[in-house]
């Protein structure tokens, strides 16, 4: 009982769906590693309550774009900007309060391996609540039992499959009943029907939480199911060449490259067909 | 015109001349783990002759092919387009056709290779300067945001898990003491015997004692505990923190809020900065015990002669000198081997190269230090 009362008090009720207000607005962002610059000019809106997929081929910058938003990265040059507050130049203490309201899944979970999955989920809490080791375990007890984990709370990593993993990484990533959920590849590594179960989880999360989501991905199934607006960003060119919804894109889009990955490269895009 | 480059009992090649055209016929198993014919004496057959205007090949004596007559076609057909000449693939078996159309389909890609230019020398050297400059630059920072991450240690306010110091203090102190007593007594056995046989010839045989206590207290004890750290904890520090850092386990932290300077980083070098001096004093009491071993053993001393002679040479300042020392060492050997793991890489063998640079980045300033010490001691006049 008191373990429901302590979920309620930590985050107020938010609404269910897109709520249209921006969330995340990413202005003129370049990614570089020191002189090679790997995206140019990126610019786009993640409203309130999107479903928000990053895509494109590999290695054209999606991980690098999610580790830019998570600050694991800085900017060459433009800014990333939370409900109006500048993540970019924000200074040190308001950026660590920021932190606390993003959850992170790893693209291998990057669960802390020496610590169980209870410790794992527990550690934030711990960190960042007052609240008593007794209920922290219960706390991370819920959590675990919300990715379908009950009963694994002493496991280690180790001890558990890659799909069980990801699954508590995101447990982890739930723990403090974050704002903004950021998923690096959530279906990579997953057999199909697991990875769609992740999918529906991540819809049911942003639901239920209120959460606005990003995911990074380039599995097509993913990005048409759960996707509402996204960003495609084109290796060759080094910058991005569509944004919007992911359905509305394949139905509407006249650009061959983004025609070509939306469909599995059997639509070669050519030019002068009527869209 | 025909001849035949015969490699044994494996595939042959030859060739058939005429006018513009070269028939080459390919026969018998053209086998990858035998050895295949060279397309060197295909090239040169190529362009031997100008007017060459088209190939053909006949594959009916060919009995097996693999990945090696496709590398032998892929090379013969590269020298053709070069020489702009036709080539007529009907010859082939289709399959072997369908997997040359397939490494051809996407042309190299230009600017993908790494060009073999080498720099010249002043280049070199101004990249390697800049490369230490950057290093020195690193090792600043990193001291930098260790002080800060102390001083919130000291107010209270640094997050970490005390379970995790205890832990580490376990690991780098009481696990470290089998080690510690294996070297430190034999150093002090290695003392001793290189006194004794000087001192011996002037029949002074108890200044093995005075030797192997000044010797162990002042110096030995300390470096030789700092040797074996680096060596011990400061490589499994770097092992630790580069792993954590290859599967994100740092990221992780980091995105959580949670500063991995003050959650990692700060219990392993409190934990290495309160064991060293204790594993440095024991490492004195077990040299001395060392060297009374020899002195009683072999030099014929008597146990309360030795240990007198001990006792009067031993020091307050030689003893709390060395332990200073040591404390100062374990400082080092921490702080390398977590920078070190911070750098790491983002492969497996990054976490090798990681825990190898740790151990020779701490054992280099542990050296160092030593001498730097030992100049410094002797101006003060300690």
């Amino acid at each position: 009982m008191s373990t429901q009362a302590q979920i309620r008090s930590t985050r107020p009720p938010t609404a269910t769906a897109a709520t249209g207000k921006p969330h995340i607005v990413v202005k003129n962002l370049t990614m570089a590693y020191g002189s090679f610059v790997l995206m140019r000019e990126i610019n786009f809106t993640v409203r309130h309550g999107d479903v928000f997929i990053i895509m494109g081929g590999s290695g054209c910058g999606k991980s690098t774009l999610l580790r830019h938003l998570i600050g694991l990265k800085e900017p060459a040059t433009g800014e990333i900007i939370y409900d109006d507050v500048n993540f970019t130049r924000a200074d040190p203490q308001t950026r660590e309060q920021m932190l606390r309201r993003f959850g992170v899944l790893y693209q291998g979970g990057a669960l802390w391996s020496s610590m169980t999955l209870a410790q794992n989920v527990g550690l934030p809490l711990g960190e960042f609540t007052d609240l008593t080791p007794s209920q922290i375990r219960e706390i991370a007890a819920l959590k675990l039992s919300l990715v379908g984990l009950s009963g694994f709370e002493d496991f280690y990593p180790s001890e558990i499959s890659g799909g069980m993993q990801k699954r508590a990484g995101l447990a982890r990533a739930m723990a403090l009943d974050p704002e903004i959920l950021f998923f690096d590849e959530p279906s990579a590594g997953l057999d199909p029907i697991s990875s769609s179960l992740l999918d529906e989880l991540i819809l049911e999360l942003r639901d239920s939480l209120g959460a606005t989501v990003v995911v990074v991905t380039h599995e097509l199934a993913s990005i048409f199911s759960i996707g509402n607006n996204c960003v495609f960003l084109d290796a060759d060119s080094r910058v991005q060449i569509a944004t919007g919804d992911p359905n509305d894109l394949l139905a509407n889009s006249h650009d061959p490259r983004v025609r070509k990955f939306l469909t599995r490269g059997k639509d070669k895009g050519e030019e002068g067909k009527s869209a | 015109m025909s001849q035949a480059v015969n490699i044994g009992t494996q595939g042959t090649v030859s060739f058939t001349r005429s006018e513009t055209s070269l028939l080459i016929k390919l026969s018998g198993p053209w086998n990858l783990t035998k050895d295949v014919p060279s397309p060197a004496a295909l090239r040169r057959e190529l362009e031997s002759d100008a007017r060459l205007k088209s190939v053909s090949f006949d594959t009916s004596t060919l009995t097996h092919w693999d990945s090696g007559l496709i590398s032998f076609l892929v090379q013969a057909s590269a020298t053709c387009r070069a020489r702009n000449i036709q080539q007529d693939r009907i010859g082939l078996p289709v399959g072997l056709r369908r997997l040359l159309e397939l490494a051809e389909a996407v042309p190299e890609k230009k600017g993908t290779r790494s060009a073999e230019v080498k720099a010249p020398f002043f280049e070199r050297v101004g990249k390697m300067t800049i490369g230490y400059g950057l290093s020195v630059s690193d090792f600043m920072t990193f001291l930098g945001d260790l002080t800060v991450a102390f001083s919130k240690f000291v107010r209270g306010q640094a997050r970490y898990r005390k379970v995790d110091l205890v832990e580490v203090i376990q690991e780098c102190g009481a696990s470290a003491v089998g080690i510690v007593t294996l070297i430190s007594f034999l150093v002090g056995v290695i003392l001793a015997f290189m006194g004794a046989v000087q001192l011996s010839q002037f029949g002074a045989s108890i200044y093995v004692a005075d030797l192997v206590c000044i010797g162990m207290t002042r110096d030995m004890g300390a470096i030789m505990t700092a040797i074996i750290m680096s060596g011990r904890t400061g490589a499994a520090f770097a092992a630790k923190l580069g792993t954590m850092k290859v599967t994100q386990e740092i990221d992780a932290l980091t995105t959580m809020g949670i500063s991995p300077m003050e959650f990692l980083v700060l219990p392993r070098v409190i934990a290495l900065v309160l064991m060293m001096p204790l594993l440095c004093l024991y490492a004195d009491f077990l040299g001395i015990g060392g060297g009374m071993f020899v002195g009683v053993g072999m030099l014929g001393l008597s146990v309360r002669n030795y240990l007198q002679e001990t006792i009067a040479t031993l020091t307050l300042t030689n003893l709390f000198g060395g332990l200073f020392k040591a404390t100062f060492y374990g400082l080092l050997i921490a702080i390398a081997g977590c920078l070190r793991g911070f750098q790491c890489g983002n492969s497996s063998s990054a976490v090798g190269d990681a825990a190898t640079q740790a151990v020779v980045m701490s054992i280099v300033m542990g050296v160092v230090a030593c001498g730097l010490f030992a100049v410094v001691f002797n101006v003060i006049g300690i």
